[in-house]
C-alpha cells in the first residue's frame, strides 16, 4: 500500500495520560481545595471552601498575578520570558496615583479617574515598547532585555514615586477597588473580562496562531511570511499593559500607588504560567491553564494564612508544586506516546 | 513551447562573511520544466533557491519573475508572487497540527459572534485533501507534528508547497526522508504539476531520480556554475565529473 506508515500506539494509555496532564492544573486545585477542606473541618471545625469570604478572597488574591501572568503567558508561549512585569506593574501604579490626584481638581472625581486609566495605560506602552524594540530588532534575548527594563521600570517608579506610596485623593476609587456588582468584587469582574479577551485572542485569532508558530519554530514563521518582529513587539506591549492594569486595579484596591507594588509578584506569574502548562521554551500554553495556575497560588497562599501555617511555608509549597507540575509534563511526554526527548 | 521563461536569474552572488556561497550565478526556469539543481554538499544549491525565494538578500544580481525584475525583502512576497518552496530542513512548527502548518501566515478565518476566528476544522480538512494527492496517511491530523515521523513530516512540508497553486514550485530535496513508493509519489507529482505548466526546481542528490524527472540540469561547484546540459544530452558520469571537478 502507498502510505506512510502509521505508528501504532496505544490510545487508550494515550488519552488518559494526556487527559491527565492537560487536567492536571486542575486536579491540583481541586486537591489543594480538598486537603484545606479537611484541615479546616479537623483543626478549625470550621469550612474553608463553602464559606464565600474565603472564595471571594481567593478571587481578589490572585487578581494581581494573575493580570501579570495573562502577558506573560504569550510572552512565554513565543519562547520568551518577560522579567519586567513587576515594575512595569509599580510604574503603572505611581502614574496612575499621580494622574489622578494632579487632575482631580480639574476634572472632577470621574473625569481624574479615566484620564488617569488612559496616561497609566499609554505609560505603560513605553517599556514594553523598548522591550518589544531591543528584543525583535536588536536581537537582545529576552532574558536580558527585560531584566534590564526591569531595573529601568524599577528605578524610575521609585524616583516618580519620590520613594514612598502615593495615596491617592479620590472619593470614588476606594469604592471601586473594594466594592461589588452583582455579588462579584469589581476587580475580579474588571480581571474576569480580560481573562476572556486574552483567551480569544491567543486560541482563535490570527495573531494567537503566528505567537504558537513563533514559539513553535521562529523560523519557520519566517519562511512562511509571518512578521514575526511585529508580533514580537506587539507581545511585549501587551505584556506590559496588562501589568497596567494590574498596577491600576492595586492602586484602586488600596488608595495608593506604589512603586513595589508587583515586585514579589514576578516569580508568581511566571509559576503560574508553567503551573498552567505552559512549556519555558515556548510552542505551549493556554490562558485558561495560566488561570487556573493563578488560583492554585492563591489558594496555597490565603489558605496556609486560614489554617494558620507560619506563612514562609508558602514559597515551600508554591515551589513543590512548580516542580511536580513539570514532572508530570515530562512523564506524559514519556508514556504518552508523544515525541519523546532523546536522552 | 519556449516562450519567455518565468524566472530569470542574473548574476547572482551572496556571500556570508569570508564565504563566497555564490558567484555570479545565473539561470533560467521555464514553466512547465523541471529543472534539476545538483552539485556536492555545500555546493551552494540550498543557498541559491533561499536567495530565490526572499530568505537570503542577493549581494549581487537581477532575479525576474515573469519577465519584470523582483527584488522579495521575506518569503511571503515570493509566496504571493507564486513562488511556493519546500525546504531542505522542512520550516515546520512541529508544536502545530497538519492544518495550521499548511496553512501557516495564511490562515482560514471564520467568523465567531462576529469576531475573525481561525477555522482550524476547515484548515485541516483541507489539509487533508491535499495529501490525499499524495497519497499519504496520516492517523491523526489533529496531533502536534512532532509525535509525527520523518517522511509524513516531510509530507507535509510538500503537502504546504502544493496547496497554493504556484507557478513556480521550488524542491530542496523533497524525497530525503521518504521511503521508496513514497518517492514514486512525489516523482509522479512532479510530472504532473510539469503537465499543468508549473516550473519546477528539484533539487537532488540522487542521479536517478534526477534523470527520472527533470527536462534539464545545472551543476553547482563551490558557489558556481559548472555546467549546465539538456537530460537527453548528457549521463550520469558527467554529471559526476561536473560535480566533483574532473
Ligand atoms: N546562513 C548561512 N550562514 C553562513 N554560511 C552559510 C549559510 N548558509 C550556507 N552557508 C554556507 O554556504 C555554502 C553553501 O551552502 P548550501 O547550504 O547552499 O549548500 P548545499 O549545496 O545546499 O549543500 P547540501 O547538499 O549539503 O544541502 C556552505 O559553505 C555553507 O557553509
Ligand atoms: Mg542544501
Amino acid at each position: 500500500m502507498d502510505t506512510l506508515p502509521v505508528t501504532e500506539v496505544d490510545t487508550d494509555r494515550i488519552s488518559w495520560l494526556t487527559w491527565l496532564a492537560a487536567a492536571r492544573a486542575w486536579l491540583f486545585l481541586g486537591i489543594l481545595f480538598v486537603a484545606f477542606e479537611v484541615w479546616a473541618q479537623l483543626v478549625y471545625r470550621t469550612t474553608f471552601l463553602f464559606n464565600p469570604f474565603n472564595v471571594q478572597s481567593i478571587a481578589v488574591f490572585a487578581v494581581a498575578p494573575l493580570l501579570l501572568a495573562l502577558g506573560q503567558t504569550l510572552v512565554i508561549i513565543s519562547g520568551g520570558i518577560d522579567l519586567s512585569v513587576g515594575f512595569t506593574m509599580g510604574f503603572a501604579a505611581v502614574v496612575f496615583a499621580h494622574c489622578v490626584n494632579g487632575t482631580l481638581d480639574a476634572l472632577g472625581v470621574f473625569g481624574s479617574l479615566l484620564v488617569g486609566i488612559i496616561v497609566a495605560l499609554v505609560a505603560s506602552i513605553v517599556p514594553g515598547l523598548i522591550n518589544g524594540l531591543l528584543i525583535a530588532r536588536l536581537k537582545v534575548p529576552p532574558f536580558i532585555g527585560t531584566l534590564g527594563m526591569y531595573g529601568v521600570a524599577r528605578g524610575i517608579a521609585f524616583l516618580l514615586a519620590g520613594g514612598t506610596t502615593v495615596p491617592v485623593r479620590n472619593s470614588i476609587l476606594a469604592g471601586l477597588g473594594n466594592g461589588s456588582l452583582f455579588g462579584f468584587p469589581i476587580i475580579v469582574l474588571v480581571t474576569i473580562i480580560i481573562v476572556a479577551v486574552m483567551h480569544f485572542v491567543l486560541l482563535q485569532s490570527r495573531y494567537g496562531q503566528h505567537v504558537y508558530a513563533i514559539g513553535g519554530s521562529r523560523q519557520a514563521s519566517l519562511r512562511a511570511g509571518i512578521n514575526v518582529e511585529r508580533n514580537t513587539i506587539v507581545l511585549y506591549v501587551l505584556s506590559a499593559v496588562c501589568a497596567a492594569i494590574g498596577g491600576i486595579l492595586y492602586t484602586a484596591r488600596f488608595s495608593a500607588g506604589a512603586a513595589q507594588a508587583g515586585e514579589p509578584l514576578l516569580l508568581d506569574s511566571i509559576a503560574a504560567v508553567v503551573i498552567g502548562g505552559a512549556s519555558l521554551f515556548g510552542g505551549s500554553g493556554t490562558i485558561i491553564g495560566t488561570v487556573i495556575g493563578a488560583l492554585i497560588i492563591a489558594v496555597i497562599q490565603y489558605g496556609l494564612v486560614f489554617v494558620n501555617v507560619e506563612p514562609f511555608w508558602q514559597f515551600v509549597a508554591v515551589g513543590v508544586v512548580i516542580v511536580i507540575s513539570v514532572l508530570v509534563d515530562q512523564s506524559q511526554k514519556r508514556l504518552g506516546g508523544g515525541k519523546v526527548d532523546e536522552e | 513551447m519556449r516562450s519567455s521563461p518565468i524566472l530569470e536569474v542574473r548574476d547572482l552572488s551572496k556571500r556570508f562573511g569570508g564565504v563566497h556561497a555564490l558567484e555570479k550565478v545565473s539561470l533560467d526556469l521555464y514553466g512547465g520544466e523541471v529543472l534539476a539543481l545538483a552539485g556536492d554538499n555545500g555546493a551552494g544549491k540550498s543557498t541559491l533557491i533561499k536567495t530565490i525565494s526572499g530568505v537570503h538578500k542577493p549581494d549581487e544580481g537581477i532575479i525576474s519573475y515573469d519577465g519584470k525584475p523582483v527584488t522579495f525583502e521575506n518569503p511571503q512576497q515570493a509566496r504571493d508572487h507564486g513562488i511556493e518552496t519546500i525546504y531542505q530542513d522542512l520550516a515546520l512548527a512541529d508544536n502545530l497540527d497538519v492544518g495550521a502548518n499548511v496553512f501557516l501566515g495564511r490562515e482560514v478565518m471564520k467568523r465567531i459572534l462576529g469576531l475573525p476566528a481561525v477555522d482550524r476544522k476547515r484548515m485541516r480538512a483541507e489539509a487533508a485533501d491535499t495529501l490525499k494527492v499524495l497519497d499519504i496517511r496520516i492517523n491523526r491530523l489533529d496531533l502536534p507534528l512532532r509525535s509525527l515521523s520523518g517522511g509524513q513530516r516531510q509530507a507535509v512540508a510538500i503537502g504546504r508547497a502544493i496547496h497554493w497553486k504556484a507557478k513556480v514550485l521550488i524542491m530542496d530535496e523533497p524525497t530525503a526522508a521518504l521511503g521508496v513508493p513514497e518517492q514514486r509519489k512525489v516523482k509522479a507529482l512532479v510530472r504532473s504539476l510539469k503537465q499543468s505548466g508549473v516550473g519546477v526546481i528539484f533539487i537532488s542528490h540522487n542521479l536517478v531520480d534526477i534523470f527520472e524527472v527533470c527536462d534539464r540540469i545545472i551543476v553547482l561547484r563551490r558557489g558556481i556554475i559548472a555546467g549546465e546540459r539538456s537530460i537527453s544530452n548528457t549521463n550520469p558520469d558527467e554529471i559526476v565529473r561536473l560535480m566533483v571537478g574532473g
